[in-house]
């Protein structure tokens, strides 16, 4: 059986990351856009996880940057459900389109 | 040597009746406001002749020359080493004989205020104005360097501008004191060029430094002044005519007297303390404070000078004998007495005999503070009386004013130059010193003394004889009480007697004692046409007839153009408002419509046009802003991977 190498981690994190980029440009639910924001966030450190452990295996530096991105994932999370709970209670709505009022 | 603790007291008494007053006037001392600033005046008053007796007899002379004295000098304001604004006092006989003047003439005005302006709802307002006045009219004779000088001038300025336009609500009075503060302070501009230019040469802003570099040929900063030049006159020369020209703006001297008939339209008693005794003659004072510079350096600014004062002087006599408004007569009339110092001062050379003039020229001051003060204050008990300013109201007030009628005489009399009275002597230096030095200006006094011996008994006639007096219905409260009338009897034992103190004696340009000598056939001529001048006024007025009105209508074009005060006030109507309004406001207007307004009108429309563009962008669809914000990274990207590497 083949050891996985570098680029068959960088092919996931680049499937990853466009199907998130995908997701947050056509779909209209804004949760589902939220995950797909998360699938983006979730390459990124895929990459870096990637990049430490095959080109410096001795350090941490990138599993130290892995960890804050979950924690700011998490709390940008937490700030975009209050902005979709506040929106849907404004609009009796979660979907995309019945937002576009919110420009100038 | 002088006290300066004593010396310093004389103008913050007054400063303190005016902060006193301007802050609890209106609550504290409502009724007492008056008494309040006589008092802490007449301490003043008491302290200023107590110095003069000191520095005139005891400690001033040594060496039968008068010294001056610093007694107190403060660094105020330093911008660096060696160049800094002071704040001293400066003693020697000239202002020695001004503060004297000052206090002593503002106590009058204080004391006849205390019934003149009795009942008035501003009171207390009145008398602060007064206080600051009278401190910063000290505080000018008292300076010791041309820039304390310089803010003191702008104080008398204002006090002068607020106390014109003490009536506000009059449109005239506004109007009035508005004309005054621009009209000098546009003066004030050549003033304060001339401070520079006169203290760039020198070096130094304090007067005795400053004389004695520009004085003294042949020092660094006397060649300085002499060798640069402008349009082909020296340095020294512009400074000196631009000093100048403040003093003649404050002076009323011509063309710049237009403000001064109708600072009139102040109270009657602000009108004799600042625009007839003291502040108008300010001018006066700073010619003579500078004057070795004028008389030794720069002789020709004195021809200017002189040539300035005689016109004035004959001038504002023409047109005094045509006025109607009997305060405007004295206003005139006052314009040409000071015409009359600032000729002496022309003529004048420095030092000794020669000096004659510059003696003679203080000497009037002095007699003329006393005599045109009390013609105001005389006239004021009339306006009080009348309740009109116009000389066809009034007419056979001898009985109904019977002080005021003997001490108006009595300076008219002082005025016309008939001996003994004060008037006499002093016009008799000047005219001897214009005989000696300048031929020409001594025929223009001569004329003009003559004049002013009619003008003065025109008003004198008009105002007490003429036709018996007609009651126009007005509330009967006599000549104006105690208060009224003891300025008047003082200030006429002053303008009977003062002719017989031996002026030269203690005043003089360079200090040193001058004898007058007193020519009895020189007299002869100004006394016969000052007396001529008085039967003319006694024969056209004493009695209503028709021969002033013939004699006009003989005169017609000269009489109405004298009417007209010669039509210098729609010579500046027509300068500023046809010629500068044409060619310079309306222009810049134009161009401040439309270039300057103009580009800031293009940048807020350009910036809205912008705006209005691309706010499209913002279209409130969420993924369209993702999909600007991926072909932006990729751009970026693309152009670090293939351009920039």
């Amino acid at each position: 059986m083949m050891e996985p190498g570098l680029y068959h981690i960088l092919f996931i994190s680049a499937a990853l990351f466009f199907i998130g980029v995908y997701g947050f440009l056509t779909r209209r639910n804004l949760i589902t856009m939220l995950m797909s924001i998360e699938l983006i966030l979730n390459s990124v450190n895929l990459n870096f996880i990637a990049f430490n452990k095959y080109l410096w295996p001795g350090k941490m530096d990138g599993l130290f940057f892995v960890v804050f991105i979950i924690a700011i994932a998490a709390a940008e999370a937490a700030v975009a459900i209050a902005i979709i709970i506040n929106l849907y209670r404004s609009h009796h709505s979660i979907d995309v389109v019945n937002d576009e009022d919110l420009k100038y | 040597m002088p006290n300066a603790t004593i010396i310093a007291l004389i103008p913050l008494l007054p400063l303190a009746g005016f902060v006193l007053l301007g802050l609890f006037g209106r609550k504290v001392f409502r009724n007492s406001s008056g008494i309040l600033a006589t008092v802490l005046l007449l301490a003043s008053t008491v302290l200023a002749l107590y110095t003069a007796y000191e520095y005139f007899f005891v400690y001033g002379k040594v060496d039968s020359i008068y010294q001056k004295f610093i007694p107190l000098q403060l660094t105020w304001l330093e911008f660096y080493k060696g160049l800094s604004i002071d704040m001293g006092i400066y003693i020697d006989p000239i202002s020695v004989m001004m503060l004297v003047v000052v206090t002593f003439v503002s106590l009058m005005v204080h004391i006849y205020s205390l019934g003149y302006m009795k009942g008035e709802e501003r009171f207390p307002v009145y008398y602060s104005f007064l206080g600051l006045f009278t401190f910063s009219m000290l505080g000018l004779v008292l300076a010791s360097n041309i820039f304390q000088i310089y803010i003191f001038w702008e104080l008398v300025g204002v006090s002068s501008f607020l106390l014109i336009g003490y009536y506000y609500d009059k449109p005239s009075a506004v109007a009035a004191c508005k004309k005054a503060f621009i009209v000098t302070r546009f003066a004030d501009l050549g003033f304060l060029i001339g401070i520079l230019i006169l203290s760039f040469c020198s070096g130094t802003l304090d007067f005795q430094t400053l004389i004695q570099r520009l004085t003294v040929p042949g020092s660094s900063e006397f060649n300085t002044a002499v060798s640069y030049s402008f349009m082909g006159v020296s340095a020294i020369t512009w400074g000196a005519a631009l000093v100048f020209v403040g003093g003649a703006g404050k002076s009323a001297m011509f063309p710049l007297h237009i403000w001064l008939p109708d600072a009139m339209e102040g109270p009657t008693p602000v009108s004799a303390l600042i625009h007839a005794a003291t502040m108008v003659v300010a001018g006066v004072f700073l010619v003579t404070r500078l004057f070795p510079v004028f008389a030794i350096t720069t002789p020709n600014t004195l021809v200017i000078v002189g040539w300035v004062g005689a016109v004035s002087a004959i001038f504002a006599a023409i047109i005094a004998c045509t006025q109607t408004d009997i305060k405007r007569v004295l206003a005139y009339s006052t314009m040409s007495q000071i015409g009359y110092m600032m000729f002496a001062l022309g003529v004048s050379k420095y030092g000794g005999e020669a000096g004659l003039g510059f003696t003679a020229s203080l000497f009037h001051l002095f007699t003329h503070a006393m005599f045109k003060a009390l013609l105001f204050l005389a006239a004021g008990a009339v306006i009080h009386y009348v309740h009109s300013n116009e000389m066809k109201d009034m007419g056979g007030l001898r009985k109904q004013l019977p002080i005021t009628h003997i001490t108006f005489l009595i300076a008219c009399l002082a005025i016309a130059g008939v001996p003994p009275f004060a008037g006499f002597f002093s016009k008799e230096e000047i005219l001897l010193a214009a005989y000696q030095n300048n031929i020409a200006i001594y025929y223009i006094a001569l004329i003009t003394s003559g004049l002013t011996a009619f003008y003065m008994f025109r008003l004198y006639f008009n105002i007490f004889w003429s036709k018996p007096y007609e009651s126009h219905g007005e509330s009967h409260h006599g000549e104006g009480g105690f208060v009224m009338m003891l300025p008047l009897v003082l200030l006429a034992i002053g303008a009977a007697a003062a002719g017989f103190i031996p002026f030269g004696e203690y005043v003089s340009s360079d200090g040193t004692p001058l004898k007058s000598n007193f020519h009895l056939q020189f007299s002869i001529a100004p006394v016969v046409l000052g007396l001529t001048g008085i039967f003319t006024a006694m024969w056209l007025y004493r009695s209503q007839n028709d021969r002033p009105a013939k004699i006009a209508a003989s005169l017609n074009g000269f009489y109405k153009a004298a009417y007209h005060k010669f039509y210098i006030d729609e010579v500046y109507v027509f300068i500023t408002k046809k010629i500068l309004f044409n060619l310079i406001g309306k222009p810049a207007a134009w161009f401040d419509r439309n270039v300057v307004d103009g580009a800031v009108n293009l940048t807020g429309a350009t910036t809205q046009a912008i705006s209005v563009g691309i706010k499209k962008i913002q279209s409130g669809k969420v993924q369209q802003y993702a999909i600007y914000f991926l072909a932006g990274v990729i751009v970026l990207a693309a152009l670090f991977i293939y351009v920039w590497k």
